[in-house]
């Protein structure tokens, strides 16, 4: 059912180690619970039925393939349509749902890998999703032709970003060598991203044609504070990502060299030295904690942003509400 | 419809099956912690671990080949720990295509696999012996919020609907893009992503109809925002004892693992 393309980016169990996984779980909790009170605002009583249901769509359309070459097949991630469709909190519940069904009853990425898979697949798509889809819109003018292209640039955005930050993830939890796994995975999946890309510009594009009246921004034009909100939203994010990247690519490239250099010469007296798990050698360790330190600020940032964005727009809509 | 959402759950009544669920989710959370933690060079804790993993799964009629077996899903994903083969420091092992392969690195990288698969083995043995609805309610009972509880619930009720929706559109594309054996059909790889693209948008339309519908057989059955559920029964002091068997196991395990690395 589900494809080795599709495996690559939900993290399994034993690939992030206890503390990064605690991590991904906080920020997912901080985010998950923002989401639950912004959708519960703004649907009340519909948002068990709608939100369930949407989150089943996006499982199911997973399972829309199409074939690519050689028996290979590509199908859609969703996190850059559902971000579209119904705006990002109410992607972040839905693939939230997503993704904690297909780790708790299918294995499809691990428990204590969850929140980081969330982060990964669900939040930073919602986020930089809908940023990049509002920001190309309205440089394109905002015709119908501009949602699509839109919409296709959000797709292969939200691919590239999930992939680095798996690859970040792994890197700090030392499962995974960031110099080589970085360029592989940001490598393959701007491939897999513009399937993502192709199949996410066909979805909005019959959504526009048949029923352009569900399209977020023809109820929400009014407000053009939203808008704005979510744009900064999403270049304090991709700052974030900005800053630490390189933090984190340049350092183990340097003490690789340093170790390898080591390694040979002190091998015998350094015997505590080969069973101390890579990532929590003294020195590195620092390295660590400002790595992670960044990535915790950068995306607190943004959600402190996008909360108070959310917050103008609620007191602009309720009037109405 | 090819196959159910239950398929990885398996009905029976078994020792396993019968246990409370919450008891179930927390000792799961707690073994998937405990075989993460597990320092990567105590090689004696694996076959531990796994012995602890497969004896559970023998109280609960799993055999333990089987579980190994669906245990592998994950295994691709090592492909990303690969690098580790060869970018760790150490004595040289091998040497392929010009990248020398350590010893520390090929055992970093089996650490990574070995836990990846109990862990996954240990999730695995939830969610074989415990129905979907227990599972939910074992989470509401941990503090996870209602509503997103109930939003898991109502997507677990209506995941095999629309997969039967996605079945539909699956056969309506494959009647209208009859081929003729070898003759090229069916458009370039652009074409066929946007028909794929075409596929979910229809779905979501048809999602978004079907919540409406459901959302007023609600309402009109007296919903007011809020689920009635049962009240959960109490946590029984047999039930903790049970859980606390493997817990204890792990623990031995954990505290054996980190003797033999201080060797």
């Amino acid at each position: 059912m589900f494809g080795p393309i599709f495996l690559a980016m939900h993290i399994p169990d034993g690939f992030v180690n206890v503390p990064v996984g605690l991590v991904g779980w906080a920020l997912m909790i901080v985010f998950v619970g923002v989401a639950l009170r912004q959708t519960g605002r703004q649907l009340g009583e519909r948002q068990i039925p709608l939100m369930g249901v949407l989150a089943a769509f996006i499982f199911a359309a997973q399972m829309i393939n199409f074939p690519v070459a050689g028996g290979t097949s590509g199908h859609l991630l969703g996190g850059a349509l559902a971000a579209i469709l119904l705006g990002p909190w109410a992607a972040v519940l839905v693939m939230t749902s997503v993704i904690a069904v297909q780790g708790l009853l299918f294995q499809d990425g691990g428990l204590l890998a969850m929140g980081f898979n969330t982060i990964n697949m669900g939040i930073l798509t919602a986020f930089v999703g809908y940023a990049v889809y509002s920001v190309v819109r309205k440089a394109l003018g905002g015709t119908p032709t501009a949602s699509i292209v839109g919409a296709a640039a959000a797709a292969w955005v939200t691919v590239e970003a999930a992939a680095t930050a798996t690859s970040l993830e792994l890197a700090i939890s030392g499962t995974s060598a960031l110099d080589v796994a970085l360029p592989a995975m940001v490598g393959v999946h701007a491939v897999i991203g513009l399937g993502e890309a192709l199949v996410t510009a066909g979805a909005v594009a019959f959504v526009q044609q048949t029923r352009p009246d569900l399209m977020p921004h023809a109820q929400a034009s009014a407000s053009s504070t939203r808008g704005t909100g979510w744009i900064a939203a999403g270049l304090v994010l991709a700052l974030a990502v900005a800053f630490a990247s390189p933090l984190a690519s340049s350092h183990p490239d340097g003490l690789e060299r340093v170790a390898e250099d080591k390694a040979f010469m002190d091998e015998a007296e350094d015997a505590p030295y080969s069973i101390l798990p890579d990532y929590t050698v003294p020195g590195i360790d620092n390295e660590t904690v400002t790595t992670i330190a960044a990535g915790v600020i950068g995306v607190l940032i943004v959600a402190a942003v996008g909360y108070g964005a959310a917050r103008v727009s609620q007191r602009e809509h309720s009037p109405q509400a | 419809m090819s196959d159910s959402l239950s398929q990885r759950y398996q009905p029976g009544s078994s020792p396993l099956h019968r246990l409370d669920p919450r008891v179930k989710l927390v000792v799961t959370l707690i073994l998937v912690l405990g075989i993460t933690l597990t320092p990567a060079q105590a090689w004696p804790a694996y076959p531990l671990l796994w012995a602890l993993v497969a004896s559970i799964a023998a109280l609960g009629g799993i055999g333990a080949g089987r579980l190994a077996r669906l245990g592998s899903v994950a295994l691709p994903f090592a492909l990303a720990a690969a690098t580790l083969l060869f970018t760790t420091p150490g004595d040289p092992a091998a040497h392929v295509l010009g990248l020398t392969i350590t010893h520390e690195g090929i055992a970093r990288f089996a650490a990574v696999v070995l836990k990846s698969w109990l862990a996954v083995q240990a999730a695995l043995l939830l969610s074989l012996t415990t129905h979907p609805t227990d599972l939910l309610w074992a989470l509401s009972s941990l503090r996870v919020p209602t509503v997103l509880v109930q939003i898991l619930s109502f997507m677990i009720r209506y995941l095999d609907t629309l997969r039967d929706e996605v079945d539909r559109l699956n056969r309506a594309r494959a009647s209208r893009s009859a081929s003729v054996p070898g003759h090229k059909s069916g458009g370039n790889v652009v074409w066929r992503a946007t028909v794929a693209g075409h596929m979910a948008g229809s779905l979501f339309l048809r999602s978004l109809e079907r919540s409406e519908r459901v959302y007023a057989a609600m309402q009109a059955r007296g919903y007011r925002g809020e689920m009635r559920v049962l009240a959960a029964p109490p946590l029984t002091p047999r039930a903790v004892l049970w859980g606390a068997v493997p817990v204890i196991a792990l623990g031995l395990i954990e505290a054996l693992a980190a003797l033999w690395w201080h060797r």
